[in-house]
């Protein structure tokens, strides 16, 4: 079967055999003696110019990494910060100071009047060192909560497929749908757009990417797909 | 030959075990990934009549919280026989043998997993042994390494593992019930088949050093036998996932 051929498990020597030249490995590998061994269960693949062999995890949980763009759902308000669940094994922590930058006074500010338990928000990871749980911020533009759409939760490991070759898959689905389409590294996927159905098809069409993902002309089918779901 | 082992004869004449298998054969091993859907990830794993299933979840939120680690993941075992796994009704509360061989097991496994990527978050293994026929914590060792594969865990290798058993003189690999009861020996080792380190060795019984040598030899030839079934299960599961047939 050519499908399992590319799929490593843990340990597995990576890109052994290839005599011609120095190919780069690059992904989920540690390094043992002078060979790159798999970590997780994941496919290999090369790059376009076939150098690069890229080793793409299939499987796993979210974790953060600084200049990250999530959404999270409030879980806590506290009486200086919110806690956030980003789909991660990491609670992570929204500072008053990262919502707004006027001052808020605190004893008379309720915070759940700007953000409540439940309220979605899209926000960037800013710091994140493992020894202490990831801080959001919102203060950019386009970052904040989200009023409306429709939230569709993937694999993490999905999430560069969703995306597509410099964003090819989103723009597909937000030109063919006239929606608007937001990822969040953590795998959760939102959908804006003025019509109920089309955000549906828009969510269904996420879901069969998530499931197809790593297939060769997944771009085409998606397409396909979506011309089926419109007629 | 000892006084026990006649008691029950477990060699034939032709050297055959009592089950049919020569001295270094194994009981057929079979492996089924991702049966579980609420779970991260599962291995079913039938070693002859033994039946068993893990469940991995995580790396995930510690509780309660001030087990957490510092610097690494908490990897917690959970090794359980379900009251109907023997003949005899076995009593749902924890024994000393299952608490020893939860330990054991994390010990086997622990070696395998770079703990140290998910500081402050759990990793947890739950083994429910469902039919019993000795050789319970090797199949425990390989369903829940698998799990782990499949829970997309960072790990160095694999863990896989066999039980070397002693019928009088003769070492014998992967011993069923019968023999572990009766026989002269059981040495269980486990291994990262990969890198060839050995994570698992514990022994009851009285073996030679020269015997500790041959078990050893014996138990890496099936262990690499061992990790090509958990590749190919894991492979093929995943092959079908790719192709769209499968989710999860």
């Amino acid at each position: 079967m050519q499908g399992a051929q590319r799929i490593l498990v843990p340990g597995e020597v990576v890109g052994e055999k290839e005599g011609r030249g120095r190919v780069e490995v690059e992904g989920a590998v540690y390094k043992a003696g002078s060979q790159y061994r798999a970590k997780t269960l994941s496919v290999a693949r090369y790059d376009e110019r076939g150098n690069v062999l890229r080793v793409i995890p299939l499987k796993g949980k979210y974790i953060p990494s600084v200049g990250d763009i999530v959404i999270g759902i409030i879980v806590e308000v506290g009486f200086t910060s919110w806690l956030v669940d980003i789909n991660s094994p990491y609670t992570a922590v929204l500072p008053v100071s990262e919502v707004s930058s006027r001052p808020v006074t605190i004893p008379r500010s309720d915070l759940s009047k700007i953000l409540d338990e439940g309220d979605m928000i899209l926000a960037k990871v800013i710091s994140f060192d493992k020894t202490k749980d990831p801080v959001l911020t919102i203060k950019e533009s386009k970052l904040g909560k989200i009023q409306r759409g429709l939230l569709v939760e993937i694999s993490p490991k999905k999430v560069p497929r969703v995306i597509g070759r410099k964003g090819s898959m989103i723009k597909l689905i937000e030109s063919m749908l006239d929606v608007e389409v937001v990822v969040g590294q953590n795998g959760r996927v939102l959908v804006v757009g003025s019509d109920r159905r089309r955000e549906e098809i828009a969510a269904l069409a996420i879901k069969k990417i998530e499931a197809e993902a790593h297939t060769e002309g997944l771009t085409s089918r998606i397409k396909e797909y979506i011309e089926g779901m419109l007629r | 030959m000892s006084r026990k082992a006649q008691a029950v004869k477990l060699l034939d004449e032709q050297g055959r075990r009592v089950d049919g298998r020569l001295p270094d054969e194994m009981r057929p091993l079979k492996i089924e990934v991702g049966k579980l859907k609420n779970a991260d990830g599962s291995a079913y794993v039938e070693l002859g009549n033994n039946k068993v299933i893990a469940a991995v979840y995580g790396p995930r939120e510690v509780v309660p919280r001030h087990e957490a680690l510092p610097d690494r993941a908490l990897l917690r075992c959970r090794y359980s026989m379900l009251p109907f796994s023997v003949a005899e009704r076995k009593s749902p509360q924890p024994t000393r043998r299952e608490i020893e061989i939860s330990k054991v097991v994390r010990e086997a496994l622990a070696p395998a997993i770079f703990l140290e990527e998910y500081p402050r978050t759990a990793i947890d293994v739950y083994i429910h042994v469902i039919e019993a026929d000795g050789g319970t914590r090797t199949a425990s060792i390989i369903a829940a390494a698998t799990a782990l594969a499949d829970a997309g865990v960072a790990m160095r290798d694999l863990v896989a593992a066999v039980a070397i058993g002693k019928i009088g003189e003769v070492l014998v690999v992967d011993i069923n019930g019968l023999e572990d009861q009766y026989g002269d020996g059981d040495m269980p080792i486990a291994m990262m088949p990969q890198l060839g380190e050995v994570t698992l060795l514990q022994a009851d019984g009285v073996f030679k050093p020269e015997e500790i040598k041959r078990a050893l030899e014996m138990a890496s030839k099936h262990i690499r036998y061992i990790h090509s079934v958990q590749v190919r299960a894991l492979k093929e599961t995943y092959a079908k996932v790719e192709e769209g047939e499968v989710v999860g």
